[in-house]
């Protein structure tokens, strides 16, 4: 990786491309998106979260004036039991159509059985009551302990287990058992000198972007379907679409508008087939809006969780062994993140002997989709509340006993990889360090709790290219969805590159006819590898430019240089050039220049966090404060600082949202009965203080600029340090999430 | 489909008619009759503030609000806060201290904003808190937005 330190660019904090578009109401997300002749489509969702579906009667729907067409599972091609791949790992086709549309059996409330277009959407929605399904209604089963029972009712009468290579004979909701294995647990635990077996419950909690799902679709007469939607991956939506459709990706063109906030969210697609179908159906262009009930009811939360964390410990604080089992809920259709949070439960740790074992089960709840470090999360309240009681019980300090075991360079992850240079103790260090860590606390019901966590990040395909305009200027041309600034963190690493100022790069991201493949906006990706795409693409149009110097100069190539932005002649005459001034000259030096890139990188390196928190406990009503949180965390290199920081911070409070408030209220029926932003409680700006946030900056040795991902590992440790800062104001170990004022009462004998 | 009503209001400084239902809100109107679309939909029942305008000097969701109610009303915009060649100041702040991110909830925050510094031109972090507790940001943690309203104060 380079050397160079005094960047120009990099770490500075230029206000964003796309900042004025969008302080000024002018940017247009997925729903304002309008085209002549729109309809407007609806869904109608089951009221029932398990239920045969015995028959749908669209007829008084579409005899209602300006409805133009209606669809239903009917309409979707027959999907076989066939694995597709999405590009982020096979998928059960039939699996993936029926989370479209029901087509034998409604597995969850909000799940979508039918669709109108009509000519506005009261029309569309007035349509929707006409519609008479008749359902035979069946138990429904909410709770992966309940659902591993052999007497529990049945999501999938074909779904068997498959366990650590085996299928299993009878129908089961455990889609499927993984296990990672390291040393000799036995020995682990024979060693240790104290032990700690705990159980931990995590509730389901949903993603909670402010943007409704959204999409607009239009069939040409020629057969070209173009899908205009917010999305966190325009080129997965087009797979998506083609495989559910069953039509050809050559025909299909996705438009990424604006997003409005995924966080793993809009990765799947959900009304975008929808709009496809009813856009087929009708000839016209159709636009499918959810409203809110319909993105709590209908689209992926995060599952809920029963972990069990069995930790030992020599004396001296080393962690000998440590199990772990862990049940995650899938929802509707397998595919709950169980596999990274097994990845991820004790990586921070160096730990001879591990036993992971994961399951992911089916409920009857909305398919689970990723949410930002999918299953960290719930792994990380488990072992990092067991970690603070092993300190508690050996009278160490949390943060020391952290650094005695935490993972470095060389040390292996449970489930196999070995570290290259990671940062976990420097985030340590910088946490004992911050003045918060030393500072008084001592008040009664406050407490000071700590936790740490990890988030692997990922690499993937990304593509940019980078033409060079008269002025000096660079169009940067991507197609990673910018969720939170990445356009900036993108275009900062082009024109380090080129040795221009931020704002000499105009970046803009495109559709997918326009752009090579691009993965989605995810796993902490984007900044890292387009990023790394953006770098390359910058050096090849310097590999090109440097060509147009040596042919201004009539010198040979190997002899021009660049640096700071200034193309210079070495051996010879001294002749010198600025970027700006040779890109005036590109017309009478061979032409236009374009700098491309596609990247695939392979090392992401870890990221990891350190967070702290104090917090008062109020003992008449339950209700735990926020008063001080500081986090630390590995960047690897923060590129644009302030959206780093925003990151962390914005991570930070989803993960107090998740500890104190956020649940899936369930009743009895399996309907939620808080699907709303009044009753799923997110937090206000009103619950918390300022979030501090310490970047430190180990730089990744897989990334010219050092860059590691960033947005996902602050979500990780909340819950934990939060039940760590309860225990040390009330003396008493909070293990369920969400730690709510009732919840509160009840562990304190209240009520 | 029940009949339109013809209202008569003034967006941003401009007499506006549009014909609309008696059901639409005056978020719809907006956002479907007129292509203001600053104002997001995040819940359409008063609970996120994406929607929020002033309207007759007060800050409401306008998706509380009907579009026949706005007659004869006065009703401010995201659209209508910047001028021609200059932002803001409250602009200016939420570009420079970085204080979003996906940018759904900026229009209604910013309209929140704009309405507390009308009637309280120097708050303190609390007020800033409190008065925007009613717009929801899933992105910043809010730390960022309430550092950019006080710098706006500020500047302003």
């Amino acid at each position: 990786m380079s050397e160079k330190k005094d960047y120009k660019v990099i770490g500075t904090r230029p206000i964003r491309h796309d900042g004025v578009d969008k302080v000024t109401g002018r940017a247009i997300y997925g729903a304002d998106f309008q085209i002549t002749g729109l309809l407007h489509g609806r869904v109608l969702r089951s009221p029932h979260a398990h239920a045969n579906i015995v028959s749908i009667d669209t007829t008084r729907a579409e005899a209602l004036p300006g409805v133009k067409g209606v669809v239903t599972a009917q309409d979707l091609p027959t999907a076989e039991d066939k694995m597709a791949d999405l590009g982020e790992g096979a998928v059960n086709l039939k699996y993936l159509c029926d989370n479209i549309f029901a087509s034998d059996k409604a597995l969850y409330k909000g799940h979508a059985i039918a669709a109108v277009a009509a000519t506005n959407p009261h029309i569309a929605e007035e349509a929707c009551t006409l519609i008479d399904v008749e359902y035979e209604v069946l138990p429904p089963v909410l709770e992966v302990r309940e659902a591993m029972e052999q007497d529990a009712p049945i999501l999938h009468e074909n779904l068997r287990t498959s366990s650590l290579g085996e299928t299993s004979d009878e129908p089961s909701n455990v889609a499927s058992h993984i296990q990672f294995k390291k040393g000799d647990i036995d020995k682990g635990f024979a060693d240790a000198d104290v032990v700690i077996d705990r159980e931990f419950v995590t509730g389901t909690v949903h993603q909670g972007y402010i943007e409704p799902h959204n999409a607009t679709a239009h069939y040409n007469q020629d057969g070209h379907l173009t899908v205009w939607c917010s999305t966190q991956g325009a080129f997965t939506v087009r797979e998506q679409l083609a495989e559910i459709l069953q039509y050809p990706i050559s025909k299909i063109k996705v438009v990424p508008l604006e997003i409005g906030g995924g966080f793993g969210g809009k990765i799947n697609v959900y009304i975008k087939p929808v709009a496809a179908l009813l856009a087929k159906k009708t000839g016209k262009p159709v636009k499918v809006l959810m409203n809110r009930a319909d993105v709590f009811e209908g689209t992926g939360p995060t599952p809920a969780s029963y972990i069990t964390v069995k930790m030992g410990v020599k004396n001296d604080g080393k962690i000998t062994a440590a199990q772990t089992g862990m049940y995650f809920e899938a929802g509707a259709y397998p595919g709950s993140p169980v596999g990274a949070g097994a990845m991820c439960i004790f990586a921070p740790y160096n730990i001879e002997n591990v036993l992971i074992d994961g399951y992911d089960i089916v409920v009857n709840k909305p398919k689970t989709a990723p949410y930002r470090a999918p299953g960290a999360t719930n792994a990380a309240f488990g072992s990092e509340t067991v970690i603070d009681e092993l300190a508690e019980t050996l009278d160490i300090d949390p943060l020391e006993m952290r650094l005695m075991n935490g993972a470095k360079e060389g040390d292996h992850r449970s489930d196999g990889p070995v570290y290259p240079r990671i940062g976990f103790i420097e985030t340590l260090e910088a946490a004992k360090e911050h003045p918060h860590y030393g500072s008084e606390n001592g008040k009664k019901h406050h407490g000071r709790g700590i936790a740490s966590g990890f988030w692997f990040n990922i690499g993937l395909e990304s593509s940019v290219t980078i033409s060079v305009n008269p002025d000096g200027t660079v169009n940067l041309v991507e197609g990673s969805t910018d969720i939170g600034g990445t356009r900036a963190s993108i275009a900062m690493q082009a024109a380090e590159v080129l040795g221009i100022p931020a704002e000499s790069v105009n970046p803009t991201v495109v559709d997918t006819n326009s752009i090579g493949y691009t993965a989605v906006t995810g796993g902490s990706r984007t900044t890292y590898a387009t990023g790394y795409a953006a770098y390359e693409a910058a050096q090849d149009v310097v590999k090109q430019m440097i060509g147009r110097a040596a042919k201004l100069w009539d010198a040979d190539e190997s002899n021009v240089q660049f640096a700071d932005g200034e193309f210079s002649s070495i051996n010879g005459k001294e002749e010198q050039i600025s970027f700006r001034d040779l890109s005036s000259r590109l017309g009478e030096t061979g032409g236009p220049v374009v700098g491309r890139a596609t990247m695939n990188p392979a090392g992401a390196g870890g990221a990891f966090a350190t967070h702290v928190v104090d917090v008062t406990v109020d003992e008449d009503t339950g209700k735990v404060e926020i008063l001080r949180y500081t986090a630390t965390q590995d960047a690897g290199k923060a590129i644009h600082p302030s959206y780093v920081e925003g990151q962390i911070q914005g991570g930070v409070v989803q993960g107090i949202g998740w500890a104190l408030n956020e649940e899936y209220i369930y009743n009895d029926e399996g309907t939620m009965t808080n699907a709303s932003f009044l009753d799923y409680r997110m937090p206000t700006c009103l619950d918390l203080p300022m979030i501090d946030t310490i970047i430190v900056e180990v730089p990744n040795p897989g990334h010219p600029y050092g860059v590691r991902g960033v947005g996902e590992v602050p979500i990780v440790p909340p819950p934990a340090a939060i039940a760590n800062a309860i225990y040390d104001a009330i003396g008493i170990r909070m293990t369920e999430l969400p730690m709510s004022p009732d919840r509160l009462l009840k562990a304190m004998g209240k009520i | 489909m029940a009949r339109k009503s013809h209202v008569q209001t003034t967006i941003n400084g401009e007499t506006v008619e549009f014909l609309c239902e008696p059901r639409q809100s005056l978020l719809e109107v907006l956002r479907d009759e007129l292509y203001l679309t600053g104002a997001k939909e995040g819940c359409n029942n008063g609970n996120c503030g994406a929607c929020s305008v002033i309207l007759d000097g007060r800050l409401v969701n306008s998706c509380l609000v009907l579009g026949v109610e706005t007659d004869g009303q006065n009703v401010e915009t995201i659209e209508g806060l910047a001028e021609p060649e200059k932002l803001h100041p409250i602009q200016d702040a939420f570009l420079e201290n970085a204080a979003l991110q996906c940018g759904i909830c900026t229009p209604g925050f910013i309209m929140s904003a704009k309405a507390l510094l009308d009637q309280n031109p120097k708050p303190t972090e609390h007020e800033v808190r409190y008065w925007l507790a009613g717009n929801l940001c899933r992105c910043t943690g809010y730390d960022k937005i309430v550092r950019a309203v006080l710098d706006a104060a500020e500047a302003m």
